[in-house]
């Protein structure tokens, strides 16, 4: 035992496993931990808020339904994508997605900026039977959706736990938070949604999406999700400053 | 059986190890069953049987089946198997080892339980949620225990290489589990949790978990693996031991980092983006290292691949270990990224690993293990083991190919332009021109998992304690 061998390490259990985990963390801090200086990551960008009760009730929509198995949310800087989906991607566009959505597979196409590209009907229609728009489609049918209720009652928890975790959603947000959503899913005509606008902003969209006046249905919220998807921040302002590049 | 244990023989812990290994057949094949079915899902949409068998729920089941339920429990099995084996000591503590089977069991079926009904964290390859994460941690910590303490009773000085895999593994899969899982539960009465990180931070800390679930979990476990049954199966020691130090250290050290090459050209910051790229292209060759340390333990003994098929299985499995990390430094640059991202290139890449090399050197540790497991003389049948080799190899290359030529077809079509600087094809085009090679691929799984059934019979029959009489004469008539 007089030099440091390998064979020391062979011979010492516990001094090998010590090795291993010392040799196994540094990538991970390395690559990890900086990231959480933000300022250096995220830059600031206006426009990006939380997502209203109704959005976040579809962005669990989404994850449940694991739709990221096959949609992206992460537009590369590339010519083609760009093209085809929008503006690349920003960090503070998925900074409120506790886990971000930015997926690993387009089986169908990056939803990134599908906000405000297909009207409310289209939705409805497409996911109760996505082949009935598109006849190639090899979407899932979701017409579930329409007959399950929103589950809206526990919504004040979820933002509250997202305030805990460092979403900035206020005291008034998570007192107010289903009333919110209720409001967001029937819209002006039928409710008061002066609040709901005072809290998230006059870009908020709120009617009903699902075209089923009499209930709030999880096809609501998801709709609610996938509409404000891409669309806080707005571009075409922000071209100006930028001189136009792309 | 009898040749094995000429030493002293330690009264070795085989219950465990048996039932783990009967767990790992049932759930390849119910993984294999659930990857036709959400194969042919992709070909035949209206296979989708909302919501419960849709395919978003159905996608996760498949992975965790095969990665944690048939994976898992093969490595358990090989791991109490050969820490025993190579430390010439019984299993510590039989009511945990025991514990460990019954509570991983119960993890998967709780996870999977979670996936049809919709419980998720919404993250690759660690779906499930809070509470089952917490169950893992303690089944997790029981089995780092049950291995480490036999480990520390050894009787043999020296720890053998594969022990070293393992361990790593263990450890590492610890870390990994830990750090990803970092999450609040909206209410403790509740499935439903938000991860401590968002967007950027969430996402490296996701592809470190994920691409290590494959660096751990599919690789150093099974490296474990193959450091084991590969000599023993030959008949020869390891090539290279000085070989195998290299490999062992430089694989761990470098694997870690290679995790963001999943996130090229995302909102990621660039440095780590090349960070990433830069490792996963120099992983390339501790990879190479431990397939050479692999291959080259049949020098000298080549005659015996011709004889056992069993061996055959592992040679084949450490080649398309070979091919996979040659592929996997390849995609990780970023100029072939930006095209095989997001495309089935990966998903074929990910399947040369899966079915060819865990799959096929799982296979061959079982192949091994079983008639010595419950005792037998030998396998029911060496042919049928020749026919699922086949069989299942043939399936590999019918999956691969149809997913190299879908995933580069699918790529080159979204970045396609005509003479007026328009996108030549909608994306709905590209998804059209995939279906003949989603039905090439459905086919290969249906043989793989046809192989596995073949290989169910052939267990079957040998546990029963039957040999094929035909072949009882005929290898008689070889060995003389």
């Amino acid at each position: 035992m007089s030099r440091f061998t390998h064979e020391t390490l062979e011979k010492n259990s516990l001094l090998l496993l010590a090795f291993v985990i010392i040799v196994v963390s540094i990538g991970g801090i390395v690559e990890i931990l900086p990231l959480f200086r933000k300022e250096t990551v995220i830059e600031p960008v206006e426009g990006v808020r939380p997502y209203t009760p109704l959005e976040l009730a579809g962005y669990n929509i989404y994850l449940r339904e694991g739709c990221y198995n096959c949609h992206s949310q992460q537009i590369r800087p590339l010519r083609d994508e760009v093209v085809r989906y929008g503006h690349y991607s920003l960090a503070a566009e998925s900074m409120y997605d506790h886990p971000f959505q930015w997926g690993s597979k387009r089986t169908g196409p990056d939803l990134a900026r599908v906000g405000g590209k297909y009207s409310d009907a289209w939705h409805v229609a497409h996911m109760i039977e996505p082949r009935d728009l598109v006849p190639e489609s090899i979407m899932p049918s979701y017409g579930f959706l329409m007959k399950n209720g929103a589950k809206l009652h526990d919504l004040p928890k979820h933002l509250k736990a997202l305030s805990v975790v460092g979403v900035p959603y206020s005291d008034e947000m998570i007192e107010w938070a289903e009333k919110d959503a209720k409001a967001q899913a029937t819209g002006e005509a039928r409710t008061d949604t002066e609040g709901l606008i005072a809290r998230y902003g006059d870009k908020v969209i709120a009617r009903d999406f699902d075209g089923q006046p009499h209930m709030i249905s999880e096809m609501d919220a998801l709709i609610a999700y996938l509409q404000v998807l891409g669309t806080m921040v707005d571009f075409d302002a922000a071209k100006n400053v930028e001189g136009g590049a792309q | 059986m009898t040749s094995d244990t000429v030493k002293t023989s330690p009264n070795y812990n085989y219950d465990v190890v048996r039932l783990f290994t009967l767990a790992t057949i049932f759930w390849g094949v119910v993984g294999f069953l659930a990857g036709v079915f959400i194969a042919l899902q992709m070909a035949f949409p209206d296979l989708n049987i909302e919501p419960y068998l849709n395919f978003g729920r159905l996608r996760p089941l498949h992975t965790s089946a095969v990665i944690f339920a048939f994976g898992g429990n093969a490595l358990f099995a090989t791991s109490y198997y050969v820490v025993q084996r190579t430390c010439g000591v019984r299993l510590w503590n039989d009511g945990m080892a025991m514990f460990t089977f019954w509570g991983y069991q119960a993890f998967i079926v709780i996870a999977a339980l979670g996936y049809v009904t919709g419980v998720t964290q919404g993250k690759e390859y660690a779906e499930p949620e809070w509470y089952a994460d917490l169950w893992l941690t303690i089944v997790w910590v029981c089995y780092l225990l049950v291995y480490l303490v036999t480990v520390i009773k050894r009787r043999e000085k020296h720890l053998y290489v594969a022990n070293w895999f393992y361990l790593a593994f263990i450890i590492t899969v610890a870390v990994l589990h830990l750090g990803n899982n970092i999450s609040l539960p909206v209410d403790f009465t509740g499935a439903k949790s938000y991860s401590v990180a968002a967007g950027v931070q969430s996402a490296m800390i996701q592809w470190w978990y994920g691409h290590n679930a494959v660096g751990f979990f599919l690789t150093a476990g099974f490296l474990g693996m193959m450091y084991y049954f590969v000599p023993k199966e030959a008949q020869r020691p390891v090539y290279s031991y000085r070989l195998s130090i290299v490999h062992f250290w430089s694989l761990i050290f470098i694997y870690i980092w290679a995790g963001p090459h999943h996130l090229h050209y995302t909102a990621l910051p660039d440095w780590a983006q090349t960070l990433g790229m830069t490792f996963s292209i120099m992983l390339w060759m501790p990879s190479w290292g431990g397939m050479i340390n692999g291959v080259m333990t049949l020098s000298g003994a080549w005659h015996r691949l011709r004889e056992s098929p069993v061996l055959q299985f592992m040679i084949i499995a450490v080649a398309f270990y070979g091919m996979s990390t040659f592929e996997g430094p390849l995609m990780s640059i970023r100029a072939v990224n930006s095209l095989s991202h997001y495309t089935d290139w990966t998903i074929g890449h990910v399947h040369s690993g899966a079915l060819g090399w865990v799959g096929f050197i799982s296979f061959g540790a079982l192949y091994y293990l079983v008639p010595r497991l419950w005792g037998r003389e030998k396998l029911y049948s060496t042919k049928l083991v020749s026919l699922h080799l086949w069989i299942a190899t043939i399936g590999i290359v019918c999956y691969i190919a149809a997913m190299w030529v879908s995933g580069i077809m699918q790529g080159l079509m979204w970045r396609s332009y005509d003479d007026m600087g328009f996108l030549s094809y909608s994306f709905v085009e590209t998804v059209m021109a995939m279906k003949p090679f989603y039905i090439i691929r459905a086919l290969g799984g249906v043989l793989y998992l046809s192989g596995s059934l073949i290989m169910v019979y052939n267990f079957w029959r040998t546990i029963r304690g039957d040999v094929n009489p035909k072949e009882d004469t005929q290898q008689q008539g070889a060995a003389a």
